[in-house]
């Protein structure tokens, strides 16, 4: 195997300006609303009473789950040694804390109280799955970017390994916490089930992995480099087996709920009757997000071409917030049942689904963390070596016939 | 026979008027004397500001749905005055503070109807001060759960964990608020049974103004004290916590449902 040459991207054509700039402009947008969401109150969000969390919670969950994905290629590489990933792996690592720090920064400026952000770091609450969140976060920066240091520092190669294997464990907990933030909640009929935990993980495999299969392609094919064929068909295949994984564990969830009589009032509102919901489950998870993505990835015929790999990428893209929406804002639409047995009326909304429209300001917040967590990713490529100079088949598999 | 006795007789009622007189100037310094000492002696019994409340006492309210007038909001009403909240809009948004609100339950099956106050529930083991990831959310030793609005950051996890839809997120900037009762615009409040008024040995707004309307649906006192009628009433009666199922212990009860 020719050994890979890391370089930076030269970066200083118009295009890859427009690009910075466009993003960046997502970026401002975002921040703005926050401002905007700050000084008025969240009276100027669609979120209420009933639907606590709206659409800035579904990019922000969307994109740390994803951050745990994107660390696919690193972990296979450092893991499970496979040395034709371990090109990808810097990229990897790098995504994994753009994707983070976007996310968080959704997640902190939605806050009633984002200027007391500081409390929330030093007053932790043991028993709050949220406040083991904050820990679970600040751990995954660091045992990613300690995992980067080396790969990229040559003096420090050695602990390659161990850093991998680290962050390969902590991602796999991170995902955990993020599941059972949902998973904990025993109010709610939707939610606390154990299963939210690992089809979280097995969701952020599929997401992450296909937002890092759009971020290669454009840098490669916007740069210029060569990319090879063969790599883009095995991360292609691998996505495919996550996508159907996350299928499965869907099915199972709802198979479950299905079985039991007290939880057929709330499948009935996802899967027949709840308007919006069950659009979004039906044709955003399960057919963009699930089935037609399957159907390209699965077939090496389909996935061989690139315009149908980075379609069925963005379909899994568009299909993961669609999940988050389904989850996220459908569990809460379903009223809570506070008097089983007896139809509840009142002032406060009991009994009724709960009304959610989502406002421009929140749903730019939610595109500006995902514009952050690209703006890092743009900015890191051009300034470090994250990037291989080639990554043609001859040179990332030494295996790989001529 | 008559005369003498006619004269006894004015003689008597003159008498009677100086010591009327005496007794009631008595009465009078008398009530004068003691009633700060009454009222000194009430003051003792609610808590003085400096102590700590005390894990003996489980402050609790009873509910009787049987007693609740159907319509009658008077509850809703004393709660929202008492605490500086702004009476629902009409018609009602998703986005209105309402520390209380009545519900109208229908059966099911039968389609009897029923009407009760749902407040928080101030619960033994309250799912928001689990999941309260800074510690905002929390429970006296007394057992009111309360938000402490210094620390509260907005997350409003509370209110995704709450089983009773009893929390809500302050949405825009207040004004004229009550300063006993702290609010503030993106942080989480709730019903704080009054502790305003609890601390200083007087009921719950809402309690009073259910007495004070003659319904008597709603029974506050200390849940531990086996002498208090709210401890009776439970012993003696059927009573049910809403979610029972969850075993949150709820230090709201209800009866005649």
């Amino acid at each position: 195997m020719a050994s890979i040459t890391f370089s930076e991207l030269k970066g200083t054509s118009t295009r890859f300006w427009f690009l910075a700039g466009l993003i960046g402009l997502f970026a401002a947008l975002g921040l703005g609303s926050a401002y905007y969401m700050e000084h008025h109150g969240h009276i100027v969000t669609g979120m209420n009473n009933s639907i606590v969390w709206g659409m800035p919670h579904v990019f922000a969950v969307f994109l740390i789950v994803a951050a745990s994905g994107a660390l696919n290629a690193a972990s296979i590489a450092s893991v499970f040694g496979k040395m034709a990933y371990k090109p990808l792996a810097p990229l990897s690592g790098l995504l994994a804390i753009a994707l983070l720090a976007g996310g968080l920064t959704v997640l902190m400026l939605d806050l009633g109280r984002p200027d007391r952000l500081i409390i929330a770091m030093t007053y932790l609450n043991p028993k709050s799955v949220f406040a083991w969140n904050v820990l679970l976060y600040t751990g995954f920066f660091t045992f990613v970017a300690v995992y980067l240091w080396t790969m990229m520092d040559k003096t420090k190669v050695t602990y390659t390994k161990e850093a991998g294997m680290a962050a390969f464990i902590w991602r796999l907990v991170l995902t955990t916490g993020t599941g059972s933030i949902f998973g904990f909640l025993v109010a709610r009929e939707p939610y606390s089930t154990a299963l939210l935990a690992p089809m979280f993980i097995i969701m952020s495999f599929a997401y992450g992995m296909a937002l890092y299969l759009l971020v290669l392609i454009a840098a490669y094919t916007g740069s210029g480099r060569p990319l090879g064929d063969a790599i883009l068909q095995r991360l292609g295949r691998l996505l495919g087996v996550f996508v159907a994984a996350a299928l499965y564990f869907v099915f199972v969830y709802h198979l479950t709920n299905l079985y039991f009589t007290k939880q057929h009032a709330v499948e009935k509102f996802i899967l027949l009757d709840g308007g919006i919901y069950t659009t979004m489950f039906w044709l955003g998870q399960i057919i963009i997000g699930g089935v037609l993505p399957l159907i390209i990835l699965l077939n090496a015929k389909l996935r061989a071409s690139r315009t149908l790999l980075v379609a069925a990428c963005l379909m899994i893209v568009v299909g993961g917030l669609a999940q988050m929406y389904v989850t996220i804002i459908g569990g809460q639409a379903f009223p809570l049942d506070i008097f089983p047995g007896w139809q509840e009326s009142s002032s406060f909304f009991d009994g009724v689904t709960h009304h959610y429209a989502p406002s421009l300001p929140e749903t730019l917040l939610g595109l500006g963390g995902l514009a952050i967590a690209l703006l890092i990713v743009t900015l890191g490529v051009k300034v470090l070596r994250f990037l291989p100079a080639s990554l043609a088949d001859a040179d990332v598999d030494p295996h790989k016939k001529a | 026979m008559s005369q003498p006795q006619n004269t006894e007789n004015q003689s008597a009622q003159a008498v009677d008027e100086h010591r009327r007189n005496f007794i009631g100037t008595s009465a009078a310094l008398a009530t004068l004397t003691i009633a700060p000492g009454v009222m000194v002696y009430g003051l003792a019994h609610s808590k003085p500001a400096d102590e700590p409340v005390s894990n003996k006492v489980r402050w609790g309210m009873l509910i009787d749905s049987s007693k609740c007038a159907d319509g009658c909001t008077d509850c809703v009403t004393a709660c929202f005055t008492e605490n500086g909240i702004s009476l629902p809009s009409t018609p009602p948004k998703e986005t209105d503070s309402q520390w209380i609100r009545k519900v109208e339950l229908k059966d099911m099956r039968t389609s009897r109807t029923q009407s009760l106050p749902v407040m928080c529930q101030h619960c033994e083991e309250p799912p928001c001060v689990d999941v309260c990831p800074t510690g905002a959310s929390f429970k006296r030793a007394d057992g009111i759960v309360l938000v402490d609005r210094h620390i509260c950051i907005g997350c409003r996890y509370c209110m995704m964990a709450c089983p009773y839809k009893a929390r809500s997120f302050v949405h825009e900037t207040l004004t004229d608020q009550n300063p006993d009762v702290p609010r503030g615009k993106g942080c989480v409040e709730s019903c704080t049974m009054c502790v305003q008024r609890v601390d200083q040995g007087l009921n719950p707004a809402c309690a009073d103004a259910c007495t004070k309307a003659g319904h008597q649906a709603i029974l506050f006192g200390d849940l531990n004290d086996p002498n208090s009628e709210i401890a009776k009433r439970i012993a003696s009666k059927a009573t049910v916590q809403l979610r029972a199922d969850l075993a949150l212990n709820p230090g709201i009860r209800y009866e005649g449902f």
